[in-house]
């Protein structure tokens, strides 16, 4: 074919843009790449990974895993991405439970409720997050008390502005046989709710399902007490010479991180969950209503399930974005990964690895989120029969 | 829309090839035909680079700048100030955005070796502290087994702390802050027991707080810090220039010459001072600058000492003395090579 003919032909020409567009992204891409590359070659600038494996020589504050710093710096990346991940999944789930509240609040028939619950999502959504989270954070170490006159709310258990402390369990022996024991009652349980809420849906008739879910999620945990040797101790907190030592800690850091995320998220959530509700025709609620279905059930029996497919796919985007918002911890001294990467920045001089390390790292928890997420929708989404 | 990504991709292209270009200057021709010199100072320390309402630039590291420009131009107001924060200071040194980094940077050896970059001289040896409140009643370093500390992010100052703690055998509870305001609010408020930082910047946490007096900057150095300019590595010029308008100030300091007697100690006798103002021989030629680049910075700036006592000395809210950055002389430091 001649090229005039190629030309003329409207797919090989939408083929043509689509090839050129795409040799333009790769060029620029390259272009900038090995312009960046020649430069730190240039300028004697050091470059790779290889400053992964060496130690990392500081302290992290807050360790999910065993950290010293003697470990690498590697491994200090990991606690980093740990302390992401905790304090994002954490408000995830809070966010998600507080803002489907809230949203169901918002649309109650008594005014002062709905109209609480209207300022309560306007304040959070209107102000920028980091703003919240210097103001958590100051209320926190300015209004608490210093450690020294901590506030014991119950014996062990202390509020200063250095956090919330409280005994910490040590198992010296058993800790393994429970976890199991508790993990197999609780299948148990659910197993034996789903039997029963087949069997309802199967003859019509309900009987009260729970008093064997009880006894099917103790008995394992009995028996593995009568039958492993348990040994279990508290840690107290004591006041030393500085700080309280001992006992579990939860730092104000964190607290204010975790604060500031989940009522963002609550209130995105919230305004999704309200949109979602109004969109299931009227007809519905009335239809339940008819059926003689009280206000509760009808909202969690008949609106929710329905409202539930036109709320997860924005939800998608809100975890996302809480994912990535967790990196402003670095304002407010939360170790999270970016802070680590920024210390390793400046300790090793290198920069473009640890923040393409970081947002590669960020890219594959948002992709994972929304992988998560597809899964879940398309188990609840209307199927086409 | 096609022909947009294309003139985007003309653009991106273009601004490449501009930095590559504006590199293969020397430092020093750059900046003449700019007119002007650009500093990278820090983002607001007390005593060191600070922007008052007018937006005017002070302080000891501002100083440093005003010197260079003085012998490049013979005016200490043709400097523009970039301020840079600790993350991103070299790289806008690298990237060609300022001309010299004047930013309480200390110099190290990873630095200097794989940064792309050359320091000059120090100008002020500092070493990293520990501030406490007096109400504490803690008297050493040593004895805060247990103590939570704020610190910034940057450098070296966590790993030092590390460092100093493990050496000892003690435990430490570490705060990192982004925002020097963050930092210093958590002291302040008791969630922290003490801040570290260069001694020097605690001195101007303590007189940036209400009441400076409760609070004490403990004995113990725990670290080494020469702060001293920087600039972009194999541009030996540019590098000679930054060192030597350095040394000038503290030249003048040894041989008594001040802001006030220059224009008397053009008479002087003394060769070393006739060659530092430029009387006989003309050094400054040999650098590519005017021959009284020496009386112009000691005309306009002032000598080592005046410079030290207007920031950063006993008079000002910093209170510093004099320390380490004494002249070798009189026990110190600062030993300026001679000007011959």
């Amino acid at each position: 074919m001649s090229p005039i003919v190629l030309l003329r032909d409207q797919r090989a020409r939408e083929l043509a843009y689509q090839l050129i567009c795409v040799a333009v992204v790769v060029g620029c891409g390259w272009y900038l790449l090995s312009n960046a590359l020649a430069n730190l070659a240039r300028q004697d600038i050091a470059t790779g990974f290889n400053y992964l494996g060496r130690e990392a020589g500081f302290i992290i504050s807050e360790t999910p895993i065993a950290y010293e710093p003697s470990d690498s710096y590697g491994r200090a990346l990991l606690v980093g991405l740990l302390n992401t991940v905790k304090v994002a999944v954490l408000s995830i789930v809070l966010g998600t439970i507080i803002g489907t509240l809230v949203g169901i609040a918002r649309m109650s028939s008594n005014p002062l409720l709905s109209r609480l619950m209207l300022l309560y999502v306007e304040a959070l959504r209107n102000v920028p997050l980091l703003l919240y989270l210097f103001l958590w954070y100051s209320v926190i170490i300015f209004t608490l008390p210093s450690v020294k006159q901590a506030i014991a709310l119950l014996p062990g258990v202390y509020v200063s502005n250095s956090g919330l402390v409280i005994p910490a369990v040590v198992w010296h022996s058993g800790f393994w046989s429970i976890t199991l024991a508790v993990v197999l009652g609780t299948a148990a349980a659910l197993g034996w709710q789903a039997v029963a809420r087949r069997r309802r849906i199967a003859t019509g008739s309900s009987q009260a399902g729970w008093p064997i879910a009880v006894v099917l999620f103790t008995l394992p945990i009995a028996v593995a007490a009568l039958l492993f040797e348990i040994n279990v101790d508290f840690d107290w907190p004591v006041l030393g010479k500085f700080r309280l030592t001992g006992g579990a800690h939860l730092k104000p850091e964190f607290v204010a991180l975790l604060l500031g995320l989940t009522l963002g998220t609550s209130a995105t959530v919230a305004e999704i969950v309200r949109s979602g509700i109004l969109a299931i025709g009227r007809g519905q609620r009335e239809a339940a209503r008819a059926l003689g279905l009280p206000d509760g059930l009808a909202m969690r029996l008949v609106i929710l399930p329905q409202a539930l497919r036109i709320i997860v796919p924005p939800l998608t985007n809100v975890y996302v974005t809480t994912f990535k918002n967790s990196s402003l911890a670095i304002a407010i001294g939360y170790p999270d990964l970016v802070m680590v990467s920024n210390t390793i920045m400046n300790q090793t001089g290198q920069a473009i690895e640890p923040i393409a390390l970081f947002m590669l790292v960020y890219l594959f928890l948002s992709l994972a989120t929304s992988m998560l997420m597809n899964w879940y929708n398309g188990h609840v989404a209307l199927k086409g029969r | 829309m096609f022909g947009k990504a294309c003139r985007v991709a003309a653009a991106v292209m273009t601004l490449g090839a501009s930095v590559v270009t504006a590199q293969a200057a020397s430092t020093l021709e750059t900046v003449k035909a700019r007119g002007k010199l650009i500093c990278g100072v820090s983002m607001g320390t007390t005593g060191f680079a600070l922007a008052d309402a007018q937006g005017k630039f002070a302080g000891f590291d501002v100083d440093v700048c005003r010197a260079i420009a003085t012998a490049v131009f013979g005016d200490p107001n043709k400097v523009d100030f970039v301020m840079t924060n600790i993350n991103t200071r070299f790289q806008a040194l690298q990237s060609g955005e300022i001309d010299v980094l004047s930013r309480q940077t200390t110099l190290t050896f990873s630095r200097d070796a794989s940064l792309g970059i050359d320091f000059g001289p120090a100008v002020f040896y500092d070493g990293q502290g520990l501030m406490v409140a007096k109400s504490l009643g803690v008297n050493s370093a040593k004895d805060l087994d247990g103590a939570a500390i704020c610190t910034l992010p940057g450098t070296t100052t966590a790993q030092n702390l590390a460092d100093f703690f493990r050496a000892n055998g003690k435990k430490f509870e570490l705060v990192v802050f982004e925002n020097p305001d963050e930092n210093n609010n958590a002291f302040f408020s008791g969630r922290c027991d003490a801040v570290s930082s260069d001694r020097s910047d605690l001195a101007s946490i303590r007189a940036a707080s209400k009441s400076p007096g409760d609070y004490v900057i403990l004995p113990e150095t725990i670290s080494k810090e020469p702060l001293a300019p920087a600039v972009r590595q194999n541009d030996s010029n540019w590098r000679d220039i930054v060192s030597w308008s350095v040394w000038m100030l503290m030249a003048a300091e040894e041989k008594g010459v001040t802001q006030t007697n220059v224009d008397e100690q053009l008479k002087s006798e003394d060769p070393e001072i006739q060659r530092m103002l430029g009387v006989t021989d003309e050094l400054g030629t040999m650098l590519g600058l005017d021959k009284a680049w020496g009386y112009n910075i000691i005309k306009h700036v002032g000598n080592y000492a005046e410079m030290f006592d207007r920031n950063l000395g006993e008079q000002t809210a910093l209170g510093l003395s004099r320390g380490p950055n004494t002249l070798w002389n009189a026990g110190g430091l600062l030993y300026p090579p001679p000007f011959r």
